[in-house]
């Protein structure tokens, strides 16, 4: 088991693939195809393309605030550990896993273009919408997964937060009731070192965040977040122990936000340069590249091509997501309960009753 | 006395700076405060002046920031929290209202709680969702908080320094889209407006209209709109909500016969409803017609493609003032 020989009490960390794309554990490698990674690869590059086309969106005003994934990607490997009909439960900076697993790319954009249709999910696709107030949300993994537990279903849950989010008070009481109720639900950390501005050593006295798991008697990881097989092997482990009745996991992933916090925040005024400089080399999708390219996988060409589908997926979902309008007066009001109240119908009446005398007068 | 033309936002950490240097109990602790000087900047500048013991970034976790200034005001701190949005305060809502608001009544006045929670609440900076509540109801509905929300500069300084001095629990508002839309000369040194009194913006003879914060902004805008029907209302700006200023607001609806009250939060039990009631009881004797009610509505805030349906707005205002002047 991975948790015993990465126990996190002696500050261990699961890495696989260095920073320049070689193997160090081959014995540890998980068992992927080269198709499969390829589709991990991909993934992890659409991610990226989506984020900085929202970027260049959000700086002309075509988007509003959001947190940008750039340099978390990996992401997409925990996510690929599932089974499309498990769950997800994100935080706010998960869009490169939940297009994996199945958002349309335009509801990532819908969402921050300010339309309640980004938070809609097709049809089977089980994620949550964002959750912003942070660390609220995995108590709802915790529950999600009790349930399947409860009715006898094979279905875990996996939720996403931050360092950040482990002060919060209700990540305590999820990992509590995880680890007492024995739920199938995967705690999977990014710790990307800055909660805007504080730093992880200001967030707990901890020496890992991994090491939390072992108060809560659950098995805890730390591992390097941005190595895709690391990343990998850990959820895979973690997921089948849910699927098989073992247990909660808390991962620990180590990674890093290239970006600011949110576009509304300013990283340079709390950060070191050189912070950046140490992980920029450790590029969660570059250090892949360079692992294909090594194992003669992947080239100029196929990278092209690659981004080229990337460009063209991210593009149409713009153009769709843009040409939405803006919301109307049902929108706002009809899924505030399975039906309207008296008084919200009440209150439309006299709202559309506004919005006819405001055009009648031009 | 030395005045500057500043903002809202300047004028919170000119409040906060002022009440520092004065009084050395005055601490401030929240998420990003101190390096980053805050999510809105207001405490810029406020953790090299001083220093890290006094200027706190903490943990983030809205009931620690919360449950911790307590246990430093019963210890003689005068802490003042920052909470980034108000969607982000409750958590924190069970020390507030099982602890910071009932602990001077339960040790019988041994025990008290001078703390300050502030936040930046309200709709209208296009902002992401949970970043544009508007519920103060939760807070006035609790015996023992004070609440203040204050609508230009000046009163924004002013409110806060007698806020931080209040013995008790204060919740301080700041509506975000009044953060640094209007700017105005604010006395640089000691200014003090009372809690628990309001103010007349503006006098006049056909209609009280009785707001606060970003929506006493739509009504001076409503007003302008009624001139031209010669319609003259008198805005009051609340200011303090609880304790509301109630002689203020008698005494104005007296005179003009009608009261119109606008308020950005949802609809049922907002602070109008109170207010609507508190007319009923004690001025239904002058009242030329019946109370009206502008708000939001009684649905969750839109994103901002949606918000435009949601908060009053000056023409919202104008035709509920020109259905009770012409009843």
């Amino acid at each position: 088991m991975l948790c015993d020989e990465f126990d996190p009490l002696k500050e261990k960390k699961l890495e696989i693939m260095d920073k320049d794309g070689n193997i160090l554990r081959k014995d540890l490698m998980p068992n992927l195809s080269n198709e499969q990674i390829k589709e991990l690869y991909y993934y992890m590059l659409l991610g990226r393309v989506a984020d900085t086309k929202a970027l260049a969106l959000q700086r002309q005003g075509r988007m509003y605030t959001f947190a940008p994934v750039l340099g978390q990607e990996a992401q997409v490997a925990a996510a690929y550990a599932l089974k499309k009909t498990d769950w997800i439960v994100p935080a706010f900076r998960e869009q490169a896993a939940c297009i994996y697993f199945g958002m349309p790319i335009k509801n990532f954009f819908m969402y921050y273009m300010g339309h309640e249709l980004g938070s809609m999910m097709p049809k089977n696709i089980k994620i949550l919408p964002v959750s912003i107030p942070v660390g609220s949300h995995p108590l709802h993994a915790v529950g999600i997964s009790w349930a399947s537990k409860i009715k006898k279903e094979k279905d875990v849950a996996m939720t996403f937060f931050g360092d950040g989010a482990t002060s919060e008070g209700d990540f305590h009481e999820a990992m509590n009731f995880a680890g007492v109720l024995k739920t199938p639900t995967i705690f999977y950390c990014q710790n990307n070192h800055w909660a805007i501005s504080i730093p992880r050593e200001k967030q707990t006295a901890s020496k890992t965040i991994a090491q939390k798991a072992v108060a809560y008697g659950m098995p805890g990881i730390q591992i390097d977040g941005n190595d895709v097989f690391a990343v990998y092997a850990a959820s895979k482990e973690a997921v089948d122990r849910a699927r098989n009745g073992d247990g909660p996991t808390l991962i620990e992933a180590v990674t890093y936000r290239f970006g600011p916090h949110t576009t509304a925040d300013d990283p340079t005024k709390y950060r070191k340069d050189r912070e950046l400089e140490y992980w920029k080399p450790r590029d969660p999708i570059e250090r892949l590249k360079k692992y294909m390219a090594a194992n003669k996988m992947w080239d100029e060409k196929q990278e092209k091509k690659a981004l080229e589908k990337a460009y063209q997926e991210v593009e149409k979902a713009v153009a769709e997501a843009e040409k939405t309008p803006n919301q109307s007066v049902d929108e706002v009001f009809d899924y505030t309960y399975a039906a309207l109240t008296p008084q919200l119908i009440e209150q439309k009446a006299y709202l559309n009753k506004v919005h006819d005398e405001k055009r009648s007068r031009g | 006395m030395n005045m500057a033309k500043i903002t809202m936002v300047e004028a919170v950490t000119n409040a906060l700076d002022y009440e520092m240097s004065r009084d050395k109990s005055v601490v401030v602790l929240g998420e990003d405060v101190g390096v980053d000087g805050g999510v809105f900047r207001a405490t810029d500048g406020l953790i090299k002046k001083y220093g890290s013991d006094r200027v706190i970034d903490t943990p983030l976790a809205e009931s620690g920031i919360v449950g911790a200034s307590i246990g430093m005001a019963i210890n003689g701190l005068r802490p003042v929290a920052e909470i980034q949005f108000m969607g982000f305060t409750y958590p924190a809502v069970d020390q507030l209202i099982s602890h910071a608001s009932r602990m001077r009544n339960r040790s019988r006045g041994v025990f008290t709680c001078p703390i300050v929670v502030r936040a930046p609440y309200g709709i209208g900076v296009k902002a992401l969702e949970h970043h544009s509540e508007s519920t103060e109801a939760y807070f006035i509905h609790t015996p023992g908080l004070k609440v203040v929300v204050p609508s230009s500069p000046s009163d924004c300084k002013g409110l806060l320094i007698s806020a931080i001095r209040d013995p008790d629990p204060v919740i301080f508002l700041e509506p975000t889209r009044l953060y640094r839309s209007v700017k105005e000369e604010v006395p640089s040194g000691e200014h003090i407006v009372p809690l628990g009194k309001a103010k007349i913006v503006q006098e006049g003879m056909d209609c009280t209209i009785v707001s606060w914060g970003a929506m006493l902004h739509e009504c001076m805008k409503a007003a302008e709109l009624l001139q031209k029907d010669e319609i003259f209302p008198e805005i009051i700006d609340l200011r303090t909500l609880s304790p509301m200023d109630t002689e203020a607001i008698l005494s104005s609806v007296k005179k003009t016969g009608r009261c119109v009250v606008v308020q950005e939060a949802p609809r049922t039990l907002g602070l109008s409803s109170e207010i609507s009631a508190l007319i009923m009881e004690k001025a239904l004797e002058h009242l030329q017609a019946p109370v009206q009610r502008v708000t939001s509505f009684d649905i969750i805030p839109p994103l901002q493609r949606g918000e435009q349906h949601y908060p009053p707005d000056p023409y919202r205002i104008y035709r509920s003032v020109k259905k009770v002047v012409e009843m």
